[in-house]
């Protein structure tokens, strides 16, 4: 059977899984469909968690990403893996012993204050829209090189299957669907690493190959090995990378509180039963986010030192262009490799050198692997499967804080508190609806800044919403003229800083300029250190947050009496 | 609530204060430490083909991150109970 029957058969039963699930699970009440009921098992729990957090991004471009990078790839899979320490220890279990449905609920409750609701449910959907125009286009690209459909068509199929399970199932429908998208994903993921950890080291474990010794006899480390290719073709060594220590330092930084300040993440933990389990699911979500994140270096590794092996060739003088593997031309269809014959001789070149002759898109290295390494036809099509199930389950999460910010936190708590549970849905479901066309649309005609605008997610959710959180648990005097003039600087300022590096003046965007040397990814740092020292000094100027809001800050504090998420 | 009750909820606040602050130097150390800011000193030391400190930094603070999750659940556990303050 070829790689597109293939496909088509992989995809298409995952699928049937997909709606199968969704119309098991549907939603019956306000209840279902923002928290799933408030009743999810912690493991299934932190299965769907995962799968929300790991995007189209996650299992296509890291490893790719890393690649290039080399060390400095470790800012993505510290950042994205330690925001959840921060979750489980210091913003879950109260959030959850709140017991609300939303991000600006809290921050709206806590502050007393509709201003601050509505500066979060601001926050809230222009963080979850740039993120969600990025996933609808991941889908499109993964239908248009697996399945041969345009774009435009993958994109619009993708969307049918979210606007299908999330409108019908809200959070129910989304998480169980989520938990059989994290299985998919994991495998996709997981069996071309085993099989090309087979292949080129001494280990099948790919956390373990990737400090192993090559298979070829020679008894040399697979990474002295990389870093000798790189220096020797003008790189930096694999091992050391190009960013300066304080730039990784707060790139880290800004990943890592701004994913324990993400809202689609945070809502998981309202769905489960306790404030125990709130705990225990976040340690389940970063147990299964760590499977690939431990992964997706080695598959780094090893796909850099095949891709420098297949072009360059053994004796690395070049592959002859007519002797090339078929994935060469596979990918050179689609524009993401570019091959310029500078020296006339026939023969590839890839270097970071003037010899380079190569153009190579970071983004095909998870795609491609499997090409490259020659497994079977069912690897790459389950590797198609998970890359969409990557890409649906994410999108289903964030469209879903969409619709829950609209029609709970702008609807009814603040435009039309009179509506009843059963309008409330209906309006949740319309705004699902109206949120997966723009999405769709941003997906098919991406602006120019999709790319940019990840950092300025993660920036602003960093420098808004986080010092807000912590603040409101662990400092109960904390008021609201503190909380807002916070929230208010510490988003200002970043997304001045961002505005200006990555839009006005671009050309100056360089270390130079930075200040700090911080770059403009990692500027999210010091704008929350802003809004923390911003909020303390207000309150101090400030009375006090009245009592009965200090009380509920101590409840929230101890777990006994949780009880199930509850309306009001 | 009674006086008793609140001195007691008081030290279950400040035991949870302690070993969440602990977990989080640890958290700190791994990464920020070792996978950064140590990172040229801990290259010297080797760890089968790994340099250390690229190892802590694209391997081992995520372990580490898992293991102090579990730890702090598996403590918060105890606590809620040595101050009965558990959900049923």
């Amino acid at each position: 059977m070829d790689i597109q029957t293939m496909t088509f058969l992989i995809v298409g039963a995952t699928f049937v899984l997909y709606i199968g699930i969704a119309i098991w699970a549907r939603a019956g009440s306000t209840n279902d469909f923002y928290v799933a009921g408030g009743g999810v098992h912690p493991v299934a729990n932190g299965m769907a968690t995962a799968a929300d957090w790991m995007s189209a991004a996650s299992f296509i471009s890291m490893a790719g990403l890393i690649s290039f990078m080399g060390y400095d790839g470790g800012v993505y899979l510290m950042g994205w893996t330690g925001g959840y320490v921060l979750l489980a220890l210091c913003l879950a279990p109260y959030l959850r012993k709140f017991g609300k449905f939303t991000v600006p609920d809290f921050i709206g409750d806590r502050y007393y204050s509709q201003t601050a609701r509505t500066v979060a449910v601001i926050c809230a959907i222009f963080v979850c829209f740039t993120y969600v125009a990025g996933q609808m286009r991941g889908v499109g690209v993964v239908f248009s090189r697996f399945l041969e459909v345009d774009i435009v068509s993958g994109v619009i199929i993708g969307m049918a299957l979210v606007f299908f399970y999330a409108v019908l199932g809200g959070m129910k429908g989304i998480t169980y669907t989520q938990v059989a998208q994290y299985c998919v994903l994991i495998c996709a993921y997981m069996v071309p690493a085993f099989f090309i950890s087979i292949l080129m080291t001494d280990s099948f474990i790919p956390q373990l190959g990737f400090g192993g010794t090559l298979a070829d006899g020679s008894g040399m480390y697979v990474l002295d090995k990389l870093d000798g290719l790189s220096e020797e073709l003008g790189f930096t060594a694999y091992t050391e990378g190009n960013k300066s220590m304080v730039d990784v330092f707060f790139i880290t930084a800004a990943l890592m509180v701004g994913t324990a300040g993400l809202p689609h993440v945070i809502v998981r933990f309202f769905t489960v039963p306790k404030v125990r389990d709130a705990r225990m699911s976040a340690g389940w979500a970063l147990l299964f986010i760590a499977l690939l994140y431990t992964t997706a270096p080695a598959v780094a590794t090893f796909a850099r030192v095949n891709m420098i092996n297949t072009i360059n060739g053994e004796e690395m003088q070049g592959t002859e262009y007519a002797q090339a593997p078929s994935w060469v031309s596979n990918w050179e269809k689609t524009g993401l490799i570019t091959w310029e014959d500078k020296n006339d001789d026939g023969r590839m070149f890839y270097s970071g050198d003037e010899r380079n002759e190569m153009k190579i898109d970071r983004d095909i290295m998870v795609l491609a692997n499997p090409e490259i390494a020659g497994l079977p036809a069912w690897v790459i099509a389950l590797v198609a499967a998970g890359g969409v199930a990557a890409a649906l389950s994410t999108s289903a999460g964030l469209l879903l804080v969409i619709s829950t910010s609209i029609s709970h936190d702008l609807l009814k708590r603040n435009l039309m508190p009179d509506i009843s549970d059963k309008q409330e849905l209906f309006f949740a479901r319309l705004a699902a609806a109206v949120a997966v066309c723009v999405a769709g649309y941003l997906g098919i005609n991406p602006p120019g800044f999709v790319a940019q605008v990840v950092a300025f997610a993660f920036g602003l959710a960093a420098s808004s919403f986080f010092p807000a959180i912590i603040l409101g648990i662990f400092y109960k005097r904390m008021n609201k003229e503190g909380a807002i003039a916070g929230m208010i600087s510490g988003i200002v300022f970043t997304a001045a800083y961002i505005i200006f590096f990555k839009f006005v003046s671009p050309e100056a965007n360089t270390p130079d300029n930075w200040w700090f040397g911080i770059s403009p990814e990692g500027i999210g740092t010091l704008g929350m250190l802003l809004n923390f020292a911003v909020a303390i000094v207000v309150n101090k100027m400030t009375n006090d947050a009245p009592d009965d809001v200090q009380e509920m800050v101590e409840s929230i504090r101890y777990p006994k009496g949780a009880g199930a998420a509850h309306a009001h | 609530m009674k006086k008793d009750d609140k001195t007691a909820l008081e030290g279950y606040w400040r035991e949870n204060l302690a070993s969440m602050l602990g977990l989080l130097v640890i958290w700190f150390a791994v990464s920020y430490g070792c996978g950064i800011l140590l990172v040229d000193v801990l290259n010297e030391i080797r760890l089968g083909g790994f340099k250390l400190g690229f190892w802590f930094a694209q391997q081992g603070s995520i372990y580490v991150f898992v293991g102090l999750i579990f730890y702090y659940v598996h403590r918060m556990n105890k606590l809620d109970r040595k101050y009965d303050v558990h959900e049923d």
